[in-house]
């Protein structure tokens, strides 16, 4: 299995996925130039974190046009996964890959720390391995992190089971104080209609392993090679 | 002040004299040395040119005299100071390269962008080492940020403000660049409200061959522009912002403060180590301060060769920029490179890749002269060498000041007192409280090497992949106790500096420096900075940690009056295990609580803390006293609590480790149950001193560590090996926080009521419109 880590100008946490996936998870992966419009055969692609074109005008308002978009597209609406991790759930929004918009934190200011997130749905490759109303702790660091989409949007993402992640407590419940940056219903995660696109703030790839703190995310990962590997079984 | 332009006329026909050489900041002898070293007068780009070179901050005319008393030796140390970085060896063919640099100025004048460029500045100092940075600290001092004694509301506010921008500016850069920034210090004192100071070290690792150093070669290689535009920002920042005090016309400066763009300085980065990788890179140095000027002069000096630059060919982002303009500018994010001739073009690709201008803009010469021309005309010309390196060098008068440090008594609370009330008001002033609202700003975890951030202990601790090796760094400086006595105050950073890296478990291995003083032109202020280097010398050499490089900032003065001398060290600790990594949280229910002296036995008979006290942050706080001596430093006894740390940690012989310093024993303990899983103290110290000094005292080389019951026995046999005394104190619990001296308890709070303390006083007095009366 291939996996593959698209790389935009300003991308900074391209090198933590690719460890994470690569020397953590002993995966096959590479890196996706912005510019080429190849996805080389990959299996999954990943959008990482970082400050693509430096946030200009909107976080990910630019990294959605570039070449390498339209195939993370096309790939996408094949049924591909894609995972987008902070910078990369924007860029998903931006790209109307997943609905809704990702605003300026409540607080207004920058936020890096631990938090605990709660699995709403197992029915994802993305958290397969994971139990209904699982616990992780992942940390997020970003300044743009509040989810927001209108009602009727809301409504829907309730009725599909595509919110995927929510903040809450180590308890697992969902409270204000669990929320760290004004998410609409605590949303820390959300997958497509189709459930082959994953967007989540926390950052899995810097939880997974012990010494840096948790290694929760890589339960989000492992679902992942999962998934690919159980599609790979099944006979054509 | 304001430098003349004469409008319609090109620099070089303006007619310079020597009034016109005072306003650009050059004393009538350094002009003196300028017609002699040119046999002609200078016209006026090359006065230009001359001012900034010949400045302070890029001179160092008066401090150089004394830093040559520094230490820089070792077997470790691979480049020490001269080049943009010291570098020093960390085994497995790898090598880190670190320094610490100063941004005072312009951060007092323009809070947000001083700081961003001040952060931008010091990773170009790593990156055109070639070295990738992986880490950022800073060591920020601004006035009180509630009205105090001496500190009206409107100060406050102001200083509230520059905090904010500060942290906002670091944050803004450090983030979008994507190094995490993971530690650093804070520190408020009455006298940095006119001078706040802002010290950002940096730290990189490179593999030894991939070093680069900033030295031109080879007559006929083409010297290569990259990365952003000039634009006029930032002209004179590095003459007449930071080489001069402040007055009322301070704001007029902002124009001197430069801007910065950490999305351009991400590419840079990537350009800059793809384009070393080809193998056509000769040279290169960043373009920091004087920009154009220092890079190209300094490259050239050291190579002893000449550097011959065509002005039109720079990337320009504005119109009618004069020689002068461009010359001075200190636009951000570029570097000057040295290619060899014929494969100019591998370097330029890599570039265009990033999406930066690489553009070829002169020559290495063989005749030693920077030799600039414009529109065709040559409109400088001066002997490269002589600029980057024959400044004047000044022997500045030196007074020690007539008063010798007057005893000042501090009122002793009666035995048995409860000293609760005033325990909580430590740990909630703003030099003790928890930062939490401050680091969280920060990225402090991109690039998944952070295995202690902020908060977790004393020092910063990073994995260095893919080997089992970690790097520890800590950042200390000292105004107050280098008021009282500069040279006692300078040792005193470096030892807490050391002390914190061997807390983290790591062996310190290096040491890096910012030397943030007044006007040097006071005798009493070089009287100062000549007595720090004394100190930071005797430190060093006992401590085994050479300077490896670093920074001095003079002209700290508001009004005529200079900041408290204040040296600020970083040092660089080296794990051999990074699982051997210690924090300061306590770890486990029943665990022993010891108290580590580095006087070892001679701890139980020694003279207490009496005769210091009058200097420690509990009479600042509670007294508002604040004089007589600072604790005094044993080198010998900080030297064996590093060894024992060290040797502890690698034998997991504790499981905690934090230093006593600020505020003393009391607030140490307090800090190793904030910092753990809701764990609390139960401790006893015995009465051999008034129960103030034993909990509060400030004298150092000491440490509290946590053990588990079991391997106390075996822990104070290591600790007697190594002449330190291990003293159980007391036993991690839940609930009570309780501290006792003899049988006396003298703080006794839930431990709620600490954390909430610790915890939330920060971030309530900052987000207040009003200040606390």
């Amino acid at each position: 299995m291939q996996f593959g880590v698209v790389v935009f100008p300003g991308s900074n946490c391209d090198h933590d996925a690719w460890y994470a996936l690569g020397t953590v998870l002993g995966q096959n992966v590479r890196f996706l130039w912005h510019q080429s419009e190849n996805l080389e055969g990959c299996d999954a692609v990943i959008l990482p974190g970082g400050f693509s074109y430096g946030d200009y005008l909107r976080t990910g308002a630019i990294a959605r046009f570039s070449p390498v978009m339209r195939a993370v597209e096309r790939f996408a609406r094949g049924g591909g996964m894609v995972l987008g991790i902070c910078n990369g759930f924007q860029i998903l929004c931006e790209a109307g890959l997943l609905p809704g918009v990702l605003m300026r934190n409540t607080g207004l200011r920058f936020i890096c720390r631990q938090v605990d997130v709660r699995v709403e749905s197992v029915e994802t490759p993305f958290t397969a391995a994971a139990e209904a109303g699982q616990v992780l702790r992942m940390p997020i660091a970003h300044a743009e992190g509040n989810y927001f989409c209108d009602a009727r949007t809301l409504a829907d993402l309730e009725r599909n089971s595509q919110i995927v992640f929510r903040y809450a407590s180590p308890e697992g419940r969902i409270t204000a104080e669990a929320n760290p940056n004004g998410s609409l219903a605590n949303i820390a995660g959300i997958c497509s209609r189709e459930r082959n696109v994953l967007g989540l703030m926390p950052h899995p790839e810097r939880a997974a392993e012990a010494m840096l703190g948790s290694a929760d995310g890589a339960v989000l990962l492992r679902s992942m090679i999962a998934s690919l590997a159980r599609a790979r079984a099944v006979p054509a | 002040m304001r430098v003349p332009r004469k409008s319609g006329m090109l620099e070089t026909e303006v007619r310079v004299t020597i009034e016109m050489a005072a306003e650009h900041g050059l004393t009538a002898d350094e002009y003196a040395r300028v017609l002699k070293i040119l046999g002609r007068d200078p016209n006026f780009t090359e006065l230009g040119v001359f001012s900034v070179m010949w400045s302070e901050h890029c001179s160092y005319k008066s401090s150089r005299a004394h830093l040559r008393r520094l230490p820089t030796r070792g077997p470790q140390v691979v480049q020490g100071p001269g080049e943009n970085a010291g570098v020093v060896d960390i085994g497995d063919g790898l090598v880190a390269t670190f320094k610490l640099e100063s941004h005072n100025h312009p951060s007092y004048v323009e809070p947000f962008q001083g700081a961003a460029t001040g952060v931008g500045g010091i990773l170009r100092d790593i990156f055109t080492m070639g070295a990738r940075p992986i880490a950022v600290l800073d060591s920020l001092r601004f006035g009180p940020i509630s009205a105090e004694v001496g500190t009206d509301a409107a100060t406050a506010a102001r200083n509230r403000r520059l905090l904010d921008g500060v942290v906002r500016g670091i944050a803004f850069y450090g983030n979008c660049f994507g190094v995490p920034t993971v530690g650093g210090e804070v520190c408020f004192e009455a006298g940095y409200s006119g001078n706040p100071l802002v010290n950002v070290l940096a730290l990189g690792i490179a593999k030894k061959e991939d070093l680069f150093f900033a030295r031109a070669s080879g007559e006929g290689n083409p010297v290569l522009y990259v990365g952003a535009k000039t634009g006029r920002d930032g002209i004179h920042g590095a003459s007449l912002l930071a080489s001069a005090e402040f007055n009322e016309l301070s704001e007029e400066k902002r124009p001197n403060v430069q801007v910065g763009d950490p999305f351009l300085e991400k590419l840079l980065l990537e350009a800059c180590l793809e384009a070393m990788q080809t193998g056509a890179i000769v040279a290169i140095q960043d373009m920091g301060a004087a920009g154009l000027t220092s890079s190209s002069c300094e490259m050239a000096s050291r190579g002893g060769v000449g550097i011959d630059m065509d002005l039109d060919l720079v990337p320009q982002r504005e119109t009618g920029m004069s020689a002068y303009d461009m010359l001075l500018s200190e636009s951000q994010e570029r570097m000057l490179l040295v290619a060899e001739r014929g494969r100019e073009d591998e370097v330029t690709a890599v570039f265009a890749k990033w999406g930066l201008d690489a553009v070829e803009i002169g020559v290495v010469s063989g005749d030693g002269f920077l030799r600039v021309r414009h529109r065709g005309a040559v409109v400088a010309e001066i002997p490269a060498q002589a600029l980057a390196d024959e400044a004047p060098v000044y022997q500045r008068p030196i007074a020690a000041p007539a008063r010798a440090a007057a005893a000042v008594a501090v009122p002793s609370a009666a035995a048995g007192a409860n000293l609760t009330p005033n325990f909580l008001r430590v740990l909630a002033s703003p030099a003790v409280a928890s930062k939490r609202w401050i680091f969280e700003q920060y990225d402090y975890m991109v690039r998944t090497n952070t295995l202690d951030g902020p908060g977790a202990g004393d020092a910063a601790v990073l994995r260095v992949k893919p080997t089992r090796r970690a790097l520890a760094l800590a950042v200390d400086g000292n105004g107050r106790w280098s008021r009282l006595d500069p040279r006692m105050g300078a040792k005193a950073a470096v030892a807490e500096a050391a002390r914190n890296v061997a807390c983290s478990g790591a062996r310190p291995w290096a040491a890096t420096n910012c030397l943030n003083f007044g006007n040097p032109e006071k005798p009493e202020v070089m009287w100062q900075f000549s007595e720090a280097i004394d100190g930071i010398a005797e430190a060093c050499l006992a401590l085994e940690i050479p300077i490896t490089g670093g920074n001095v900032s003079f002209y700290n003065d508001t009004l005529g009056r200079s900041i408290d001398p204040t040296p600020v060290l970083g040092v660089l600790g080296v794990l051999e295990e990074a699982e051997c990594a210690l924090g300061m949280g306590f770890r486990g229910e029943g665990d022993i609580v010891l108290l580590l002296d580095g006087l070892g036995e001679s701890a139980a008979t020694a003279a207490g803390d009496a005769t210091s006290f009058s200097s420690s942050e509990y009479a600042k706080t509670i007294h508002g006293v604040v004089g007589g001596l600072p604790p005094a430093v044993d080198l010998g006894a900080e030297k064996r609590l590093i060894r024992l740390l060290e040797a502890a940690a690698r034998e997991k012989a504790i499981v905690s480790a934090h230093d006593v310093s600020d505020g003393g024993l009391a607030i140490t303990l307090a800090e190793c149950c904030a910092a753990s899983e809701g764990f609390s103290v139960q401790a006893k110290v015995k009465a051999t001193q008034p129960a103030e000094h034993a909990c509060f005292g400030e004298r150092g080389a000491r440490a509290v560590v946590s053990c588990d019951a079991q391997r106390v026995a075996g822990l104070r046999a290591l600790a007697s090996q190594y002449g330190v005394r291990a003293e159980e104190i007391g036993r991690v619990g839940r609930g009570a926080f309780r501290l006792a001296c003899g049988e006396a308890i003298v703080v006794d709070a839930a431990i709620e009521i600490v954390r909430e303390a610790w915890g939330g006083s920060l971030k309530r007095l900052i987000e207040t419109e009003t200040s606390a009366a």
